[in-house]
């Protein structure tokens, strides 16, 4: 029990502490799984970046059922978790319920004004370097534009565009195979 | 109840379906909240909790379903049940995955699936930055400037934090 208290709490510092979310908080989980706690080793941690990945929705609850589940199985995976998403959840919970009277406020609204088109950029910005990150080739350029197209202009679900970029590559790698030739879809 | 069910699952399909997490999975929650099958938020309210979710802790998608759960059931249940449902598939997925995890890194079809999967998610991206080029976000020069400013200061790897907490306090000063 006091176990799982320790990885709550840990988990719980981390999502205190993590502004931005992503990959910012790689860092700090690092230091704190792997360096102070030794819940996981150096290995693992950089298996469990690559996993992450593998795995749907945020960045930061996947590290953590990781994390909870090699320390403590499935129990030290919920406490994870719980500690993971229970900062932001009542941060949020108390912008909600304050923010409706709060952003009739003039000077808020001119922050907000400010903020607007500063999302937009910090949201576009980085697809050059994500880009460059996974190798991305000219098919991939290609792929990404067509579903950028196809969610923003053609309002297709992008639940449908992710089940259909994974069965391209799922097909076409297979394909390959077929064929006896090295399958082409190794990027990264 | 019926709205109850409604948050749930919408998020839940945000959480199942969000490869490649944060900005990625901003398209999927827009489809759900703004978009075609609920009109839960306007797109002015979107942004300003993208916004906000870069200022307070936590991932987006975790601060949206918090925020959306709240203030379209009115009371915490709705946050708990949105915020529940966006984390339940990454949670028992991310499970299993820990489980077999050797077996999972290695296997080839994963790979396969993940070779267009990757790129997709780029789409993904922008897409949502597309998406939010609107006027409510746009609304005269000053927001193109600021735009501009913040997408060079981003390639020179400056912390999102201080660049929407400084284009907010530009926004106070132009705006006042």
């Amino acid at each position: 029990m006091r176990e799982l208290w320790q990885i709550f709490l840990s988990f719980f510092r981390i999502g205190m502490f993590t502004l931005g979310g992503g990959y910012a908080m790689l860092p700090l989980i690092q230091r704190e799984v792997v360096e102070k706690r030794q819940w996981v080793d150096s290995r693992e941690f950089i298996e469990l970046l690559a996993l992450a990945q593998t795995s749907p929705g945020p960045m930061a609850i996947n590290a953590a059922v990781f994390v909870g589940y090699k320390h403590h199985g499935i129990a030290g995976s919920l406490a994870a978790c719980l500690g993971m998403t229970l900062p932001s959840f009542l941060i949020i919970l108390i912008i909600a319920m304050y923010l409706v009277g709060f952003r009739e406020n003039h000077y808020v609204e001119c922050f907000f004004k400010g903020v607007r088109p500063a999302v937009v950029a910090l949201i576009a910005a980085p697809l050059y370097a994500l880009g460059k990150a996974i190798k991305i080739r000219w098919w991939g350029v290609l792929l990404a534009a067509l579903i950028a197209a196809a969610i923003a202009f053609a309002g297709i679900s992008p639940a449908i565009m992710v089940v259909a970029a994974a069965l391209i590559g799922l097909f076409g790698g297979m394909l390959h195979k077929k064929r006896g030739e090295k399958p082409d879809a190794t990027v990264s | 109840m019926q709205l109850y069910l409604e948050l749930f699952f919408s998020f839940f399909k945000i959480g199942l379906f969000g490869f490649g997490g944060g900005y990625a999975m901003l398209p999927l929650i827009q489809h759900e909240v703004v978009g075609a099958h609920h009109q839960w938020l306007n797109m002015v309210d979107f942004t300003d909790i993208v916004a906000i979710s870069q200022i307070t802790p936590g991932p987006v998608a975790i601060n949206m379903a918090t925020y959306v759960g709240y203030t379209v059931s009115g009371n915490i249940w709705g946050s708990m049940l949105a915020t529940l449902g966006v984390t339940l598939p990454p949670l028992l997925i991310m499970l299993i995955i820990s489980r077999f995890y050797l077996k999972f890194r290695k296997n080839q079809y994963v790979e396969m699936a993940f070779s267009t999967l990757r790129p997709g998610i780029l789409g993904l991206i922008a897409a949502a930055a597309i998406s939010l080029v609107n006027s409510y976000n746009f609304i005269d020069k000053t927001s193109g400037l600021i735009f501009a400013t913040v997408f060079v200061a981003c390639l020179y790897r400056i912390h999102p934090m201080k660049l929407i907490i400084a284009s907010g306090l530009a926004g106070l000063i132009i705006y006042r």
